[in-house]
């Protein structure tokens, strides 16, 4: 195993039932991430990304082959290990944003931390600077159907980086968004990439992703098609 | 993490409102019915205790077999000393002679003549001894109508409505015709001292109370008495040493001799165990009846809100939390909701219990023909319990409800978060 690598990624292959069959989403996939990298899954619905995703997060276990995630193999974690995986390393961002609507825009970022059992004065400061790092910290105490999309998405960034996570996980995360919100999300997360050296990883057939992407995975009927870094990337689009 | 949880309840008003006005619905009706069946059914054990059952009571075998018909040929004899013997053996019980018999009163007019008759069942007590304490006992001179309390030999108190149905009045001459305990007729003359009403049916009907010492001089009773009762000096019913002293006393008796006197606890005689049973019981039965059927509700609620909660649930499982701790949560907010439903329905339970404490409802009107002793209203009666009765049904029944609820927890598969959160 390549000891840099965040992911590694070694002949993956993910089937579920269908009736007295079987349906494969992931076929003999083979991929390795690095610390750093802004990566994305690119395909059409039903190519596998959201399946690959899914056990790259720890969320589900491949049929065969192996899948390994900050160190840790993700076919032989136990329920308990894998939801211990996420909660210390990984943060995922979703289409939906997925906040807890009736708690306030603090509440939602704090809500990791808690988690993690980390004392009030830290947690504060902790959320404080993700907010900060969003730009949302005039809407401390504002709850999620106050705002609007864009920040209710820039909200949900704040929550998956506040514990500084080592991989975030990103599903569709600029879907329900119009294309100055959908930019204004996406610089964001290319900064804090570049700033917290945090890997991310999108799955997403969305052009305005794809144009911020460093690398672009494109998977087809569960294959990896091409796998490709893009030249002359600049930082700041 | 407990006042994220809080906070969350405090927010969302369906989360917790809902199950809170449940747990306080139910826990008020748990508090209120405690407080009623202590008072109601309390009272009406001691009222029978007092009037007709005594904490123990002892008679002969053969009476105790036909008391319902009140036979005062098979009383106790040489009553003086089996009371003074029982106040040796037995010094936390106070010692009543009494006896109960049957007859019809006649009211003459002013030649003699008969001016209205009526059937009566009467109550010979110790009315006269300064050491009695009958009077106070049952109340009687609180319970006089007109006239005054019997104050020597040869007077009687008759029902307040009796009296008036006959038309006598205080003052006035009648006598009591009834059998002696040998069977011969015996006719006796009392002055009416004065009208009396005990606020329950059975004893308002047809009554008449005099001294004892003139039931045994009319009805040819000498130092006997058709029962002895024992009440206890703490006023209060203690079942467990009544039936201990009943099986001491009984143990020294000759089972052969149908004249022996025989003693029997509060519980032993006819309906009363069943009423003490009930009564001791009630809070287990009220518990559990509101435990289950608060339970389902909060269940169903659970579910509802489960159902409502569903991304909420997804994507806090998705962020690490683990299934246990997710659902020790839910668990967390129903003791929340189990603790603050017990108190606001603790605190209605007792406000209402509270309004029925004094006064009472008025029931007279349905207990008309009734041969047991009742109450004449419902009174309840807050104890110490009813502060913390409530509690248990509150919180279990949230506690199990959220339970139930909350093992679709369990189901969910982490590997369809990212879809189901899509939506």
């Amino acid at each position: 195993m390549d000891n840099n690598a965040i992911i590694q990624i070694r002949e993956l292959t993910k089937s579920f039932p269908m009736g007295k069959s079987k349906f494969t989403a992931l076929s003999n996939i083979n991929l390795s991430l690095e610390k750093g990298e802004f990566t994305g899954l690119i395909g059409p619905s039903g190519s596998g990304k959201t399946t690959l995703l899914n056990i790259v997060g720890s969320l589900d276990t491949p049929t065969s082959g192996e899948a390994w995630v900050l160190n840790q193999s993700i076919g032989s974690l136990s329920a308990k290990e894998a939801a211990r995986l996420r909660k210390e390393k990984l943060g995922f961002i979703f289409q939906s944003y997925n906040l807890l609507a009736v708690h306030t825009v603090f509440e939602n970022v704090e809500f990791p931390l808690l988690l993690l059992k980390i004392d009030a004065a830290e947690r504060k400061k902790m959320v404080m600077d993700a907010l900060e790092w969003v730009g949302l910290t005039d809407k401390v105490k504002s709850k999620p159907p106050q705002l609007s999309g864009g920040e209710c998405q820039r909200v949900a960034i704040a929550r998956a980086m506040v514990k500084r996570p080592s991989l975030v996980l990103a599903d569709e995360p600029t879907a329900n968004l119009d294309a100055a919100n959908s930019h204004h999300i996406l610089q964001t997360m290319v900064k804090l990439n570049e700033e917290l050296k945090t890997t991310f990883l999108f799955a997403t057939h969305d052009d305005k992703v794809i144009g911020y992407l460093r690398r672009k995975i494109y998977l087809l009927d569960g294959k990896v098609a091409n796998d490709e870094w893009v030249k002359d990337y600049h930082t700041v689009k | 993490m407990i006042r994220f949880l809080i906070k969350g309840l405090y927010y969302d008003k369906s989360r917790s409102r809902l199950p809170i006005i449940v747990v306080a619905i139910g826990v008020m009706l748990a508090v209120f019915l405690n407080a009623y069946i202590t008072g109601f059914m309390g009272e009406t054990v001691e009222l029978n205790a007092r009037f007709a059952n005594g904490h123990v009571k002892v008679m002969t075998k053969a009476y105790a077999e036909n008391e319902s018909q009140l036979p005062n040929d098979l009383a106790l004899t040489e009553v003086t000393a089996l009371k003074k013997e029982l106040s040796e053996r037995f010094p936390e019980l106070d010692w009543a002679a009494r006896i109960q018999f049957g007859g019809l009163v006649d009211v003459p007019d002013e030649n003699g003549e008969t001016l209205s008759q009526g059937p009566t069942t009467g109550m010979g007590i110790d009315l006269l001894s300064s050491e009695s304490m009958e009077i106070e006992r049952l109340n009687i001179r609180e319970s006089i109508v007109r006239g005054r309390m019997v104050q020597q030999p040869g007077e009687a108190l008759l029902a307040e409505e009796f009296s008036r149905k006959l038309g006598v009045n205080p003052g006035d001459e009648f006598t009591l015709i009834s059998t002696t305990m040998h069977g011969s007729m015996s006719l006796y003359n009392f002055k009416l001292a004065g009208t009396l009403s005990f606020g329950n049916e059975a004893m308002d009907r047809g009554s008449i109370i005099v001294d004892i010492e003139d039931a045994r001089t009319a009805l040819d009773m000498d130092d006997a008495a058709g029962i002895l009762l024992g009440i206890f000096d703490t006023g209060f019913y203690d079942d467990e040493r009544a039936l201990e002293i009943a099986y001491t006393f009984n143990a020294g008796m000759d089972d052969e001799d149908e004249y022996a006197p025989v003693m029997k606890s509060l519980t032993q005689q006819s309906g009363m165990g069943q009423l003490v049973e009930v009564t001791e019981k009630w809070s287990v039965y009220i518990i559990a009846i509101f435990i289950v059927a608060m339970a389902l509700v909060l269940w169903n609620a659970g579910l509802l809100g489960g159902l409502r909660r569903y991304g909420e649930f997804g994507v806090r499982l998705a962020m690490g939390e683990e299934k246990d701790h997710l659902y020790r949560t839910l668990i967390y907010e129903s003791v929340f909701i189990g603790l603050t439903g017990s108190i606001i329905g603790t605190a209605l339970g007792l406000f209402a219990a509270s309004l029925l404490q004094g006064d009472g409802i008025d029931i007279t009107g349905m207990m008309e023909g009734s041969a047991m002793l009742y109450p004449s209203a419902i009174r309840t009666r807050i104890t110490p319990t009813d502060y913390y009765i409530g509690f248990i049904p509150g919180l279990l029944s949230t506690i199990v409800g959220t339970m139930l609820a909350g093992l679709g927890i369990y189901k969910r598969k982490t590997s369809q978060l990212f879809k189901e959160l899509e939506a």
